[in-house]
């Protein structure tokens, strides 16, 4: 089984600050500008971002945690229900200029059940798209704004993203093949 | 940890880990009820019915209500019990409800264990909302996810369950429940209502009251039905409040770190005073609340789990 | 032409005959027991290899018939009966109309005949009706052919009419068979109360129902200086008080059923409505001591006290569905397994409970015996073979056995009634 290492943590740090200069620059400051990671990994990317942000303009992004497992599309097929947890959005999103985080952008599913769960907060002003990585495969008509890395894969390949706050190992990217988890991946 | 029962029959049957679960997916859903749109898609497209062969509001609108912010379809049957025993059996008017392709059943009937009749017979998932005197198991859920809050834990919590202990399903489910998160309870009330042989349960049995506040995180009063009288498990009602109705000097007598329960509807005046239902140790409203979001989760649950 | 079982290993309630003997039936009669008696154009069965008990005698079962025949009728209960290895069974009174009048006992005496598979005597009522309010006419009843009376399902509640009845029985040398079981501390109870009842919420039925019923017959029996049979004991303190009786000389006899030296109250738990009995299943300490009280002679008899139910009435929940379970197939092999085989009562023993004390009680004469001249109804078993009881298995009309599933050892190879082979699997 082959597995490639794609990305190393200085390569995370760079894209990541790489990310919160195009997402100022976007939007023209922070003005009305909030982030949200959506579980597990993207909460990780969203503060770092955050953090990034601060560090070039003194100030703090709001950012919440969003849960998608209720507005999967998938909840009826598979055999036993995911864990829900909560979603922590502590500000009000009408009006805002949201950019939505998450570290693998696949077939798109997970940003739709996003997108969906976001409107029951509230009207944003927009709604964008970080994603650490790209890997293609899209089966709904959604793109991102901004990407930290585009990865040409194949469909059995299976990329997994490592980050220290949440997986407790140092950050890197790999790509192995994955015939069993093909159908994992398809589901988010 | 995953969830592997089609059926909530009761918290006998539930691990500590599968009533952790629960409680941590509630929170959850509390969270959802707590929006301005209080609904999410999970359950969209699946058909929950209500069959309550006994009369109650509270319950079945509860259930009602978290199916309908899962986006379920739902339906409400009220039955009565006595059209079920004169030839058509309570199973053959869960088979006919169950061929209309519901998912999921909400039961509440008089007869203990008769959940168990329905899981065997019926192919979707049964919640079961209150079965005779046996168990109603999102009652005590609730009660737990609702002490959790208040302590942020339940292991080492002294509970007290005080009233009709010998007809409670509540009592029972909150038995099964608690002392399996590592919660000491003690059951309090008339000697007569007291069922033989219930330290076997693993709880404790005492007869005062006071000693039973004095020594409590939290006391769940039970609704005293109108009928034990009759049945001559009481003298009166006035000696029934006298011994085990809660007021509010008793309270003050114990202390104001006690929380009070009620799984409601309360009989103001009988196992408890106004006083004390309104007051600030009063949790019984949090109850209510907290009650929508243990039942979605409840939903949640068994109708995401396939069983061949 | 008669019928000859050849090679019987024959075993009576006082001895086993080790050495092989052949039995001779002719004319409804055991006509000779012998070794080597010749073929010479009888019917022969070869029963090397098996044991030749006398037939057994079920005193304690309900038929149905006047009045559910959905559930049970004298035909299929008679093949029931023979299946499980019973030649002669009574019937208990409650049907509809109740066993309280001649008519409804000729009834059923002409159609058991039509039947021709076992005896059947009923029982007649003790009370006009099961009502608890009149004696019946027990005179008329027993001439009709009622060797007992009983007003089984429940306790005669009114202990000057149940005293009454007593004497009455008393001069015209009757058995009166008593349901222990006081209504009013059962209140409604469907199970053992104690803490499997409190565990699973049902309503509990208190063991000093039966036991202060059991306490007044005993003293109404003392104090009459008379018999009196004590139905489907159940309880540990029940075998006391009789144990107790017994030693002073009072007349009291008792039966016990399988169920209740098998199954305790755990078994309710899993809301089979199979295990809705009355009375309950008690616990492990009272199985322990019915066990006991059959092996010491305190508990006279086994009886099975088979109660069908159709699959509709048992289909409505715990509280809902009626008392009772079918008994008359799986009694012998209940016996053989949990008692006999481990060594708890001889075979001997069991041959006594299950058919010579029987006789005796109730006054057949000429059964509970293999002996030259008693009737030819004997019961040829294979204590060793195993078997499953399934659903499919039972010939009785109602299947509402908590057994099913087990395995069992000891088979009825041939039923004999009357010098007539009336079973065979």
């Amino acid at each position: 089984m082959a597995a490639v290492k794609i990305m190393d943590q200085e390569a995370i740090r760079r894209a990541v600050s790489r990310m919160s200069h195009e997402i100022l620059e976007k939007n023209k400051g922070l003005e009305r500008l909030a982030l949200i990671g959506i579980r597990t990994r993207g909460v990780v990317l969203a503060q770092r971002l955050k953090e990034a942000i601060k560090s070039i303009e003194g100030a703090d992004v709001p950012t919440g945690i969003l849960d998608i497992t209720l507005y999967r599309d998938d909840l009826t097929l598979v055999a036993t229900k995911p864990l829900v947890r909560e979603t922590l959005i502590d500000f009000d999103i009408t009006g805002m200029k949201i950019v939505l985080v998450d570290d693998v952008f696949y077939t798109g599913r997970t940003i739709r059940a996003a997108l969906d769960a976001l409107v029951d907060f509230g009207r944003p002003a927009t709604i964008q798209l970080a994603v650490l990585v790209d890997r293609g495969h899209r089966e709904l008509p959604i793109r991102a704004d901004f990407v930290g890395k585009n990865i040409p894969t194949a469909k059995h390949q299976d990329v997994q993203v490592i980050l220290g706050e949440s997986d407790g190992k140092t950050d890197e990217v790999i790509l192995r093949d994955s015939p069993e988890s093909n159908e994992a991946a398809y589901l988010i | 940890m995953s969830w592997k029962h089609k059926h909530l029959l009761g918290l006998q049957d539930l691990s500590r880990q599968d009533i952790e679960l629960v409680l941590e997916t509630a929170k959850s859903f509390k969270e959802v009820s707590s929006r301005d749109i209080k609904k999410v898609p999970a359950l969209r497209g699946k058909t929950v019915v209500t069959l309550f062969f006994e009369a109650s509001t509270r319950t079945r609108i509860s259930f009602e209500l978290a199916a309908k912010r899962l986006s379920a379809d739902t339906l409400n049957i009220a039955a009565s019990v006595s059209s079920t025993s004169k030839g058509e059996t309570l199973l053959d008017t869960a088979r006919n409800i169950e061929a209309m392709n519901v998912d999921a059943m909400v039961v509440r009937h008089s007869s203990s264990g008769s959940v168990f009749l329905l899981a065997e017979g019926l192919k979707c998932s049964i919640v079961n909302a209150g079965d005779g005197c046996r168990e109603h198991p999102t009652q005590a859920l609730l009660d737990m996810f609702t002490l959790q809050e208040k302590f942020g834990r339940i292991e080492g919590l002294k509970v007290g369950i005080v009233g009709d202990i010998l007809h409670s399903r509540v009592a029972r489910s909150n038995i099964w429940g608690l002392t399996k998160l590592g919660a000491k309870v003690t059951v309090c009330g008339p000697a007569t209502l007291m069922p033989r042989g219930i330290e076997a349960m693993g709880v404790e049995v005492c007869y005062d009251l006071k000693k039973v506040l004095k020594q409590s995180d939290a006391v769940i009063a039970l609704r005293l039905q109108k009928e034990r009288q009759q049945d001559k498990f009481l003298p009166s009602m006035r000696e029934y409040s006298r011994l085990f109705g809660l007021n509010q000097a008793k309270l003050n007598e114990a202390g104001s770190h006690l929380i009070v329960m009620h799984p409601g509807p309360t009989n103001r005046g009988l196992e408890l005073s106004a006083e004390v239902a309104d007051g600030p140790q009063s949790v019984i409203l949090d109850q209510v609340t907290n009650g929508v979001a243990v039942r979605m989760a409840a939903l949640y649950l068994v109708l995401g789990t396939k069983t061949e | 032409m008669g019928l000859l079982i050849k090679n019987a290993v024959i075993v009576n309630a006082d001895k086993v005959l080790e050495k092989p003997q052949d039995i001779l039936c002719e004319q409804g009669k055991i006509a000779q027991i012998a070794p080597g008696i010749a073929a010479g154009g009888h019917q022969v069965i070869d029963a090397a290899g098996k044991k030749v008990l006398p037939g057994l005698i079920d005193i304690h079962t309900h038929l149905r018939q006047p009045g559910r025949e959905d559930k049970e009728t004298i035909e299929t209960g008679s093949r029931a009966a023979v299946k499980g290895g019973f030649t002669s069974i009574m019937c208990m009174p409650n049907t509809n109309p109740v066993i309280d009048n001649a008519m409804v006992v000729e009834f059923i005496i002409r159609e058991a005949n039509r039947v021709g598979l076992c005896n059947v005597y009923p029982i007649g009522a003790l009370t006009k009706g099961q009502k608890d309010e009149e004696l019946t006419d027990m005179a008329e009843l027993k001439a009709a052919g009622c060797l007992a009376f009983s007003d089984d399902g429940k306790s005669v509640l009114n202990s000057r009419l149940f005293r009454l009845a007593m004497e009455y029985a008393k001069m015209l040398d009757v058995l009166i068979i008593e349901h222990c079981q006081d209504p009013l501390l059962t209140a409604g109870g469907v199970m053992n109360e104690g803490v499997v009842s409190t565990r699973i919420g049902l309503k509990g039925d208190p063991g000093i129902a039966e036991t202060v019923t059991v306490a007044r017959d005993i003293e109404i029996a003392r104090y009459l200086d008379t018999r009196v049979h004590l139905a489907h004991m159940s309880l540990k303190r029940s075998c006391e008080l009789i144990r107790f009786a017994k030693s002073q000389g009072i007349k009291v006899t008792a039966e016990a059923c399988p169920h209740h030296f098998v199954l305790t109250d755990e078994a309710c738990s899993s809301f089979d409505t199979s295990t809705k009995v009355n009375p309950p299943l008690r616990s492990q300490e009272d199985v322990e001591a019915i066990k006991q009280a059959i092996a010491d002679g305190t508990i006279d008899c086994i009886v099975t006290d088979h109660a069908p139910h159709t699959k509709e009435d048992k289909e409505v929940g715990f509280d809902g569905a009626p008392f009772g379970l079918i008994g008359l197939e799986t009694s012998l092999a209940l016996t053989i397994t949990e008692l006999v085989l481990p060594g708890i009562i001889s075979l001997t023993q069991m041959v006594d409970r299950m058919s010579t004390a029987p006789a005796r009680l109730v006054g057949l004469t000429n059964k509970g015996a293999i002996k030259q001249g008693y009737d030819a109804d004997i019961t040829i078993i294979n204590t060793d073979k195993e078997w499953s009881v399934t659903r499919e298995g039972f010939v009785s009309k109602s299947k509402n056995s908590p057994f099913i599933g087990r395995r069992l050892k000891g088979m009825v190879e041939y039923t004999v009634r009357g010098g007539k082979i009336v079973y065979q699997p």
